[in-house]
């Protein structure tokens, strides 16, 4: 079992602040972390590696050379190899080059460390929040997909994946190669070890460059290959607080609510 | 691929019984709006299995025109046969712009079709326009989890498409259905459809939780306090119809199924009501609720952010509160 799980290095949306003269994102200071997304894909991985250890779990990121940060915490956590893909011509890319990106880098690390069964994603990055990298690097490789998984586990030549849906959990089976993008599970993600963060700490992570990608088009990558163009952003308005409600007791503050919503014909 | 027409499209998702979920119905209010600036027709593409009532809704809520493709191989959503079927329409009509609901299966879709159309996606839009100057769509949408906004253009590729959030746009009132219905026989071999549903758990309380079709949604959060404390939260949504949500402090904690979680991390609902209990305001918790109509929130710290974005704020303890307006509701019905 060979798998890939791709890593998205990303501020940690909890800790941004506002400027409340500039009204813009205060990025300096807030702490890196590891996409928490794709926390739970390491750990899917892991969970199967744990059955299994014969089993080698890979990780890639795309981004600057900070973002090997993030590959040494998932050395530590539980892969046990990483790759970084980086170059100036990939600044600026949105999903769909993004993805594009990715999936020629996965050409090229397959020729170092075999063809991956399975390539895990997070579902979605917790910046750019917009969950598509994972389903287009699928299509970029003609493979079939399962987004919103919590679980997952290997039968022959299948990955059964459990997805969250609207009525409960479904039991999906994708046939390998595929990719499993993961949300959020019950549980949490294992911690790394003293001796592998160590090791993490020691690790050397290459670099791959475009030039190291025989088969890249580079008009599709970066901001040049991009179709979708960001033309402005801003801070979203914060509503204004409505009607307060805080009566003697808290019958006659409930008996209040309940007059006003009738009133609005809310209910 | 280049635009053959000025169309603009609206998905509409389908239910397993053949009805049309609400967002693509919604959906059809801000198309017409563009497809007028535009200068195009307003197309929805209904998929599914027996979609008779999903092709009628859409008709009546203002599609000029409603391209149906119906088989038994899309009685249930899978990637591979909806990309398929779509992409086919796409390349066959070639409208100018495409939305989607961003549900969950939009989510799985959008990005599968526009990556084999080669062209722009913007992620889960709460606010739609056509730009003036250059006539492309204006799509706004939240990132950062949900503290910045960025509105994105696709100026070169086409069709643009866009997963817009449910609950965002209204349904408009039903008028009499005279859109043209135009079908299309597109099947999918079962060897191209690369997944397979073995099986579907259900939730353990046996019911459906369908937070992004709600009206009403009543949510209690780490102030229920434990797994009892949803009794009163849950008799209020049961006296209003409403479907109950939750935070995620209230998931984590194990005292209800993360199904009925609302939020970044959770569902994305946009209901005429939502009764956020317990719940201190989050940006993560309002990033999936910031879209509901009316809001009311009922906490004991008169100083917790959700009375920011509430319409109604109470200030009290929701055990005494819950059961009172519970009553109330109760005997209003009656
Ligand atoms: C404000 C703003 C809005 C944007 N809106 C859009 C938009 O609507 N449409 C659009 O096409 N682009 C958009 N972009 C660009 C987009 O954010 C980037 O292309 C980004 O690199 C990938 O998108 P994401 O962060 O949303 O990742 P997601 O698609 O949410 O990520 C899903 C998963 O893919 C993997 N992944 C993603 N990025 C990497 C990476 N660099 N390295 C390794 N694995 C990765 C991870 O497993 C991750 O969990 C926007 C950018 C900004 C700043
Ligand atoms: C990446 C990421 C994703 C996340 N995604 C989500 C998500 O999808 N959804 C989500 O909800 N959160 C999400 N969170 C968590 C979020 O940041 C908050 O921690 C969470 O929303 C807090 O839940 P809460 O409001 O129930 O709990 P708290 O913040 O602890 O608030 C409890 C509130 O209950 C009030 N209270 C207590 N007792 C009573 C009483 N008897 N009567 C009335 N009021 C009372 C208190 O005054 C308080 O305001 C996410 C966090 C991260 C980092």
């Amino acid at each position: 079992m060979n798998m890939l799980v791709c890593v998205k290095q990303v501020p940690d949306t909890t800790e941004i602040k506002i400027d409340p003269v500039k009204n813009t994102l205060i990025r300096e200071g807030v702490p890196s972390i590891v996409n928490p997304f794709d926390g739970y894909a390491l750990e899917a991985a892991a969970r199967i590696k744990d059955k299994d250890p014969s089993a080698k779990i890979v990780v890639l990121s795309m981004g600057p050379e900070q973002a090997k940060a993030a590959l040494k915490e998932c050395l530590a956590i539980a892969a046990d190899k990483a790759y970084l893909v980086s170059d100036r011509a990939f600044g600026g890319s949105d999903t769909l080059a993004t993805s594009y990106i990715i999936s020629e880098t996965i050409k090229k690390v397959e020729e170092l460390e075999g063809k991956f069964d399975v390539i895990f994603c997070g579902k979605q990055a917790i910046d750019g929040d917009t969950a598509q990298v994972g389903p287009e690097i699928a299509e970029h490789l003609n493979y079939p997909q399962v987004t919103y998984g919590l679980e997952a586990e290997v039968d022959g030549d299948v990955i059964k994946v459990k997805k969250e849906v609207e009525e409960g959990v479904e039991v999906i089976a994708a046939k390998m190669p595929a990719v499993v993008t993961f949300t959020k599970p019950a549980w949490d993600p294992r911690y790394p070890t003293i001796k592998r963060k160590m090791a993490a700490n020691r690790a050397e992570i290459p670099t791959l460059t475009a030039a190291d990608l025989p088969t890249i088009d580079l008009t599709h990558a970066g901001l040049k290959g991009s179709p979708t163009k960001v033309k402005k952003t801003f801070v979203p308005q914060k509503k204004t607080g409505g009607v307060k409600i805080k009566e003697e007791t808290a019958e006659d503050s409930a008996k209040k609510l309940f007059q006003l919503l009738s009133d609005a014909s809310i209910i | 691929m280049e635009a053959k027409t000025k169309d603009l499209w609206v998905f509409v998702e389908t239910n397993e019984d053949g009805t049309a979920k609400n967002v693509g119905i919604e959906l059809l209010t801000p198309g017409k709006m563009m497809a007028g600036k535009q200068g195009g027709a307003l197309v929805a593409v209904v998929i599914g299995s027996n979609v008779d009532a999903a092709v009628k809704a859409a008709s009546e809520h203002g599609a000029d025109k409603v391209i149906v493709v119906d088989g038994p191989e899309y009685a249930h959503y899978t990637t591979d046969a909806y990309t398929i079927a779509l992409c086919t329409l796409v390349e066959k009509y070639g409208p100018t712009s495409m939305l989607i609901g961003a549900t969950n299966n939009g989510r799985d879709l959008g990005p599968r079709v526009s990556c084999r159309l080669h062209t722009g996606l913007t992620a889960d839009c709460t606010a739609l326009d056509v730009d003036e100057e250059s006539g492309n769509v204006a799509w706004t949408r939240p990132a950062f989890g949900g503290n910045l906004m960025a509105t994105i253009l696709c100026p070169d590729h086409r069709p643009q498409i866009g997963t817009v959030r449910p609950g965002v746009f209204k349904k408009s009132d039903a008028g009499e259905a005279k859109a043209e219905i135009i079908k299309e026989d597109i099947h999918v071999d079962a060897a191209d459809i690369r997944t397979q549903v073995l099986e579907l758990i259900k939730e353990a309380d046996g019911e459906n939780v369908d937070l992004e079709g709600a009206e009403i949604i009543v949510s209690g959060g780490r102030g229920v306090g434990g797994p009892e404390g949803f009794e009163p939260v849950k008799a209020l949504a049961d006296a209003l119809g409403a479907t109950v949500g939750a935070s995620r402090a209230a998931v984590d904690a194990g005292w209800i199924a993360h199904a009925h979680q609302v939020g970044q991390t959770g569902k994305t609902v946009g209901p005429k009501l939502y009764i956020a209990c317990g719940i201190s305001g989050a940006i993560q918790h309002v990033a999936g609720m910031s879209g509901s109509d009316c809001i009311v929130a009922i906490n004991k710290d008169p100083e917790a952010p959700i009375f920011d974005i509430a319409d109604y704020g109470v200030v009290g303890n929701l055990f005494e509160v819950l059961p009172v307006l519970t009553e109330e509701v109760k005997k209003a019905r009656a």
